[in-house]
């Protein structure tokens, strides 16, 4: 039961095994490096409040883009023997625009996903769960099916798992477009086979989620380091982040845009995004400058080269007034628009608002409107004002879910920094006139 | 095998559920506490055969599915990758979302429309291709990125769009 000691897998747990981009997917060839050893330590010999505890430990904030700590939420679900039915539905319906990581993990290694997932489905007592994937991830889909399929033949999953009277079964969903899918309540009435509309909350689904019942809904990345929480300890998990920042473990940065060398690498949670995008991606493509960067995905907000030495964890982007969202970065050059891009952003979130609140729906492709007209130098001028007035219109508060306060965040920061860029879209007078 | 035809929508022609496609429409039940919560695995069952939902579909699936004709209408529609219009042999997704605008995805996208003389949201005469925008693919270190069908392509040029395509039938 004992660990060897492998030291990319201390220090790269959720990817060391990851050779050359090449698929594990035997559950020979995984356990032979360690796999499912989680699930024989945990099961039946630690309790279900033991594997909560360690995981609270941990502090293991999901990895979803949130950064709300795992241990918390199970916390809030009902356990004992009273407590019915309840789920465990992993969010793999990666839509963000700029994120690639959980392609990455499932592609290649779909057991430890599903090894975390059965040691969360014991914490809460789950007796289901799923993966919501989304549909176009076709090679995930057929890997995760034959990991699941595995690992029931080796007796992780199905009816009395390792003789501890706890049974559990799981089924890959696979999604059909949309990116309110990824939005948890959006997701669950998806998976029910409904219109993927958010729902009111509270009740959160912790205590009322999929079919009425008590559901967690966790990020394929977060659902991937527990195996190696429970195999190496909280206090190894906070370890991983070798001082950089006071939460723990490592994160899956990446890089895309016109960088040298865009790609993926796990580090340790709190590197900066200038080793990020200087170090790792190599830095942007010769003659090209960086003039701004999305942390985390494209309901962050922009920063600049100003904040490119603050640490990469979900507090201090805050702090600066972004998220990190998913620690995907994207980088504008300086030969860019920061109009077009904006206009990109927000006919992206016009277009897969569900449309179930008004300010999103009626809000979103008005901003789009105006965009473009100030991208052909046609705005008028109450236009910066109308749009500095949509971020507070459709921001947090004024909808059911984040997608439209999502929306808002790249256009506000570059109306704050690149204000200049869209005041040059304005038409002059004289032309404004003729327009109207 | 069952025929049915649906009272309401006097037009649409009767629909023939193939055994094979309620069998596996009925397996994917069976993995859920709802039976309606198969709405979406079933709707690709059936546009898997067709490459489309036809009009006549709906009652069918909905009745297996225990819930109105309607109420699937309304998933259905609601989601992207299901077609409720007939689509072309090969559908091309183009991704728009910004990893692949910041490398000029646009490019790209014209050189398709250029080959294929069709616009977004449309399908050649000769229903060889259908061509749509999609969500972020989920590949931006590999942009500008495309999907045909099942097929991801990645790191591509205009150059690169005839032949490409051309390999779609």
């Amino acid at each position: 039961m004992s660990l060897p000691s492998n030291n990319l897998g201390e220090i790269k747990p959720l990817t060391y095994r990851i050779v050359d981009n090449k698929p594990i997917v035997d559950i020979n060839e995984y356990e032979a490096l360690d796999g499912y050893l989680s699930v024989r330590k945990a099961i039946p010999a630690m309790s279900p409040a033991d594997v909560q505890a360690a995981v609270k430990d941990a502090n293991l904030r999901g990895r979803g883009g949130a950064g709300f700590p795992a241990g918390i939420k199970w916390g809030l679900i009902p356990m004992g023997p009273d407590a019915g039915a309840k789920y465990l539905v992993c969010n793999a319906d990666e839509m963000e625009p700029g994120t690639f990581k959980d392609r990455l993990l499932m592609e290649c290694l779909p057991h430890q996903l599903v090894e975390g997932m059965i040691i969360a489905a014991y914490a809460i007592q789950a007796k289901r769960a799923y993966i919501f994937l989304r549909g176009e991830y076709v090679l995930a889909a057929k890997h995760l099916n034959e990991a699941i399929e595995q690992a029931n033949a080796k007796g992780y999953l199905g009816e009395n798992i390792l003789g501890s009277g706890w049974s559990l079964d799981m089924h890959v969903h696979t999604g059909a477009g949309r990116y309110i899918c990824g939005e948890e309540t959006a997701l669950i009435n998806s998976l029910e086979g409904r219109r993927a509309n958010p729902r009111a909350k509270p009740p959160f689904p912790q205590i009322a989620g999929l079919w009425g019942r008590p559901t967690i809904v966790n990020n394929v990345e977060t659902l991937s380091n527990l195996s190696h929480v429970i195999n190496r300890g909280a206090e190894w998990f906070k370890g991983l982040s070798q001082g950089k920042s006071p939460d723990g473990g490592t994160k899956i940065y990446g890089a895309s845009g016109k960088v040298k060398n865009p790609g993926l690498w796990e580090l340790p949670i709190g590197t900066t995004a200038r080793e990020i995008i200087y170090e790792h991606a190599g830095g942007m493509r010769d003659g090209l400058e960086l003039k701004a960067w999305l942390p985390g995905g494209a309901s962050t907000d922009f920063l600049t080269p100003d904040h490119l030495d603050l640490a990469m964890d979900f507090d201090t982007i805050m702090k600066a007034g972004s998220r990190m969202g998913t620690g995907l970065v994207m980088v504008v050059d300086h030969t860019q628009s920061m109009v077009s891009a904006v206009r990109n952003l927000e006919q992206f979130f016009a277009r897969e608002s569900c449309g179930w609140c008004t300010p999103c729906r009626d809000g979103l492709p008005w901003s789009v409107k105006m965009l473009l007209a100030i991208e052909r130098g046609e705005g008028k001028p109450e236009y910066l004002d109308i749009l500095q007035q949509l971020t507070r219109q459709l921001g947090p508060g004024k909808t059911f879910c984040a997608h439209a306060p999502g929306a808002m965040e790249p256009l506000q920061s570059a109306l704050k920094y690149f204000r200049s860029e869209f005041e040059q879209g304005i038409a002059a007078p004289a032309t404004a006139a003729a327009i109207a | 095998m069952i025929i049915c035809t649906d009272s309401n929508r006097p037009n649409v022609e009767p629909y023939i559920l193939a055994d094979e496609d309620r069998a596996e429409i009925e397996h994917h039940i069976h993995h859920y506490d709802d039976a309606r919560a198969a709405s979406i695995d079933a709707l690709k069952v059936i546009q898997r055969r067709h490459g489309w939902v036809p009009d006549g579909a709906i009652q069918p699936v909905a009745d297996l599915l225990g819930i109105s004709a309607p109420d699937l209408e309304g998933v259905a529609t609601f989601y992207s990758l299901i077609f409720r219009r007939p689509v072309g042999r090969n559908v091309i997704k183009v991704c728009d979302s910004i990893a692949c605008h910041l490398m000029d995805f646009e490019v790209v996208q014209d050189a398709i429309i250029k080959h294929i003389n069709v616009g977004l949201g449309e399908t050649t005469a000769d229903e060889r291709y259908t061509l749509l925008p999609i969500c972020c693919l989920g590949t931006c270190d590999k942009a500008p990125a495309i999907m045909i069908n099942d097929d991801t392509h990645t790191n591509l040029t205009p150059e690169q769009i005839p032949a490409l395509l051309e390999k779609y039938v």
